[in-house]
């Protein structure tokens, strides 16, 4: 029904396209600068993917990514932003973690145990992102400063709870002291990836139901339609009868329910319990996904996968004595530039939609010169 | 298009939204290229590709929306972007000297050293003015320059507009409002989609004669056909009291009704508290005191959503900020304002191929030029938003309209066409809140007319009976109501 034109795709993948071109192209150069052939260390990257093992990781990688970045596109489609993701979904985990260690769930069928996890987990981000959002509604706060306030209150909320003499238990044969391992009934098996030592995490089909989930909630369904009115133009969505303090709570509640899932599979999937050494910073990771992908559920995949095989392949450069740091520029580099190539195509298009427009009704005649 | 400016002279460009004003000004300004064709300024060839090179050859614009910062003065306004350097930094004392100097020789009347932030509109425009002049500007652009300001600021602007001219710059002055363009204009060039249709001098033509060749067939006029009041109330009105955030009554005690099939117009210069009660009435802003009903039930603490499911219908003011969502389609614009109701809706799900199929239906019965329902909103023309979005409001048997200023901005067909709607809204027994600032629009369309002044119904009129200077000097508060 929404008729696709190929203009329109085109200049869709224009911007994220051309943003990375240029960053291959500066990392080219910074390469060239300090002494590493730029086709060498690209070739080394890309013959990494071949291996089957970065495949798969990259998949991993790319699952949390993913999920964190719906959390934070949830936030963006309203003009909100969550910044908070971070926090939401490492108290998430913890609490979740937790949970699904705790003895009396041995007896639980895993399904339960696993829907369980999943659900105090989403119940925990949505709590503390609705800090944020009944922060806003009822004493104006800015969801930003609140949101990044959250963050190091939950850095230390989860400090304090993970101490032998609270919720964590000291890791057999390690200084490493972490929630009590969560039993194989609480696992999710990973599916087997050709032959790589590494599954790929089960709950990989947890990140694609929940993008299906936000596609459809944003194009099909009146809740979504207020929320992406809202975003475009509070004054318009109030006068045509949303209640706009709602949707900042119910938008804020949603990003930190999905915030609350991004530990979810390597929880579940690799580390069965959450550690000292538990991934930190994938909130931040989700934003730049986001804008990557431009809160499109289809794009923001595409740019989860990127960024999951910069970071995997990235592990090549170390042999070949090139610094993997390289990787993070590269990264920083798409994200600047694809900032700037979309509004420099949003303005193109709207432009050139002025225009085609202005075409078609000149040449199509009023009724008055019909008449005539 | 073809168009011969005079130095020395006043040169109104005026036409319909959408007849290519504003474009033909980018280009002059070097915001945009033309496709073909030259510009020659004193008979040289000009290549104007960004605005600096329309500002090197002395073409100044005055935008309609001004571009000035509140809390910078009005020197450093004025110096902004051109900063005249001396002595390591900026020279601030020969840039006060400068613009005390050319507030001086053109009767401007800017103080350098005061904040725009007290400034009123007035001065603000003076200001933009001034910004241009200092730049060695020579000829003027002013886009509806006269939009935002009230007569008596008119007045003193084409003063000044005299006085610039007799220095012997050239002013080009875009507008809407003819009589305007009558009394300040040398030339006068006509426009009609994209092209020059006529040039007139100010002497020989009426301002009918002149909306004429804007439209190019005669004007529609604002009339109601035989009345088709009834003594159904659908929308009371008692005891009305709003404040505004900080402690001002805006509305007081303000009490009517409006019966099915009446259209009752609300006269008043604007900030008498129509935005307000406008607002008010769709729960957009909360009430001191008072009681709404809308056909006997009591809708005071209904929530805007709820009101429109009970049948209002919503013209805005702004359309921009109210009325429309830019960037999104026509379709979805549909929706907007019926997000509860069919077509648009199924249960907690969008109806798309209903919400399309009713975009369809509005975009033909009432004219709303566009390619097709899949464009952006905001690329389309004024006139063609405000069709769509009284389309959209008439859908779903609404029995209360209220319309704020319908044909504000928009081109003098889209104004029949609406004017059109409304008497058929009256005739389907709607009731119709008018708020206008077009007193013959007013007079023309209403049934009754009320005057608002500082949030007060103050006065009420028999249309019929009224002319349009007892409703002005009522308005001021000048008159004596019955």
């Amino acid at each position: 029904m929404g008729r696709i034109s190929w203009r329109s795709v085109g200049l869709g993948l224009a911007a994220p396209v051309g943003a990375l071109v240029f960053a291959l192209l500066v990392c080219g150069i910074i390469l060239s600068i300090t002494g590493h052939p730029p086709f060498d260390v690209a070739e080394d990257m890309i013959g990494s993917l071949e291996r089957p093992r970065t495949v798969a990781n990259s998949l991993n990688s790319a699952t949390t990514y993913y999920l964190s970045a719906v959390a934070v596109a949830i936030g963006f489609k309203m003009r909100l932003f969550n910044i908070g993701v971070d926090g939401q979904y490492r108290l998430a985990a913890m609490l979740a973690a937790a949970l699904a260690g705790a003895s009396f769930m041995e007896s639980l069928p895993s399904v339960v145990r696993i829907l369980m996890t999943i659900l105090a987990a989403m119940l925990v981000g949505a709590v503390w992102s609705g800090i944020a959002g009944f922060l806003k509604i009822t004493r104006g706060v800015s969801e930003v400063i609140s949101t990044i306030m959250l963050n190091a209150i939950a850095t230390a909320l989860v400090a304090f709870l993970l101490n032998p003499d609270r919720l964590a238990v000291t890791v057999a044969g390690s200084n490493n002291i972490g929630t009590a391992p969560i039993t194989e009934g609480g696992q999710v098996p990973g599916i087997p990836y050709s032959e790589s030592s590494s599954d790929v995490f089960g709950l990989i089909v947890l990140a694609a139901v929940v993008g299906v989930a936000y596609w459809f909630m944003l194009n099909r369904t009146r809740f979504g339609f207020d929320l992406k009115a809202t975003g475009q133009s509070e004054s318009a969505a109030v006068a045509s009868g949303v209640n706009v303090k709602k949707m900042v709570l119910a938008s804020m509640l949603l990003s930190g329910a999905v915030a609350g899932l991004v530990g979810m599979p390597q929880l579940l999937g690799a580390s069965h319990s959450y550690s000292l050494d538990f991934p930190a910073g994938l909130g931040f990771t989700g934003i730049a996904i986001a804008l990557l992908g431009r809160n499109h559920p289809i794009g923001m995949a595409f740019a989860a996968f990127l960024w999951g095989a910069l970071d995997q392949t990235s592990n090549v450069l170390d042999l070949s004595g090139v610094p993997k740091e390289i990787v993070v520029i590269m990264q920083g580099v798409i994200v600047l530039s694809v900032v700037i190539a979309y509004e420099l195509v949003r303005r193109y298009k709207l432009r050139l939609e002025q225009r085609d427009v202005g075409r078609a009704l000149g040449t199509t005649k009023t009724p008055e010169e019909a008449q005539a | 298009m073809n168009v011969a400016v005079r130095t020395g002279t006043v040169h109104a460009l005026v036409g319909e939204n959408g007849a290519g004003k504003s474009t033909l000004m980018k280009i002059l300004y070097g915001m945009q290229r033309p496709d073909e064709g030259t510009i020659s300024i004193d008979g040289t060839q000009a290549d104007l590709s960004t605005p600096a090179d329309a500002i090197a050859v002395g073409i100044g614009m005055v935008h309609q929306h001004f571009m000035l910062a509140d809390n910078l003065t009005v020197l450093e306004n004025v110096v902004l972007g051109d900063e005249p350097r001396g002595g390591g930094g900026i020279d601030f004392k020969a840039a006060r000297a400068k613009i005390r100097d050319i507030s001086a020789r053109y009767g401007l009347g800017v103080e350098p050293d005061r904040l725009v932030d007290e400034l009123g509109v007035g001065e603000r425009q003076r200001v933009e003015i001034l910004k241009v002049l200092f730049r060695g500007a020579r000829i003027l652009i002013l886009d509806e320059p006269t939009a935002v300001l009230v007569p008596q600021e008119v007045d003193e602007l084409f003063g000044n507009l005299r006085e610039l001219k007799s220095e012997g710059l050239t002013i080009l002055f875009i507008s809407h409002k003819l009589d305007e363009v009558l009394s300040v204009a040398d030339d006068i060039t006509v426009m009609r989609r994209g092209t020059t249709v006529a040039s007139v001098s100010p002497g020989d033509v009426t301002a009918r004669q002149l909306a004429e060749l804007m439209v190019g067939s005669a004007l529609p006029v604002p009339e109601l056909r035989e009345s088709t009041v009834t003594d159904t109330p659908v929308l009371e009105v008692d005891g009305l009291t709003v404040t505004a955030p900080d402690g001002r009554t805006v509305l007081e005690e303000m009490s009517f009704t409006i019966n099915a099939g009446e259209v009752l117009g609300i006269a008043g210069v604007e900030g008498n508290g129509q935005a307000e009660l406008v607002e008010a009435l769709m729960g957009i802003r909360p009430l001191q005191a008072g009681r709404i009903a809308l056909q006997g039930k009591d809708i005071t603490k209904l929530s805007t959503r709820k009101r429109r499911d009970a049948g209002v219908g919503y013209i805005p003011e702004d359309r921009h900020r109210q009325g429309v969502l830019l960037e999104a389609t026509l379709w979805e614009n549909r929706i907007l304002g019926h997000q509860t109701r069919a077509p648009s809706v199924r249960g907690l799900l969008l109806n798309r191929a209903g919400a399309r199929a009713d975009t369809q239906r509005i975009v033909d019965e009432y004219d709303v030029r566009t390619p097709n329902i899949d464009v952006l909103a905001g690329s389309l023309s004024g006139g063609n938003q405000q069709k769509l979005i009284v389309g959209r409001e008439m859908s779903g048997n609404p029995v209360l309209l209220i319309a704020s200023h319908p044909t504000r901005g928009v081109d003098v067909g889209a104004q029949a066409a609406i004017w059109e709607q409304i008497r058929k809204a009256r005739a389907e027994h709607l009731a119709v809140l008018l708020i206008s600032a077009d007193l013959d629009e007013l007079i023309g369309m209403s049934d009754s007319l009320a005057v608002i002044l500082r949030g007060r119904l103050v006065a009420s009129y028999d249309p019929k009976a009224v002319t349009p200077e007892e409703l002005g000097s009522a308005m001021t508060g000048a008159g004596e109501g019955t």
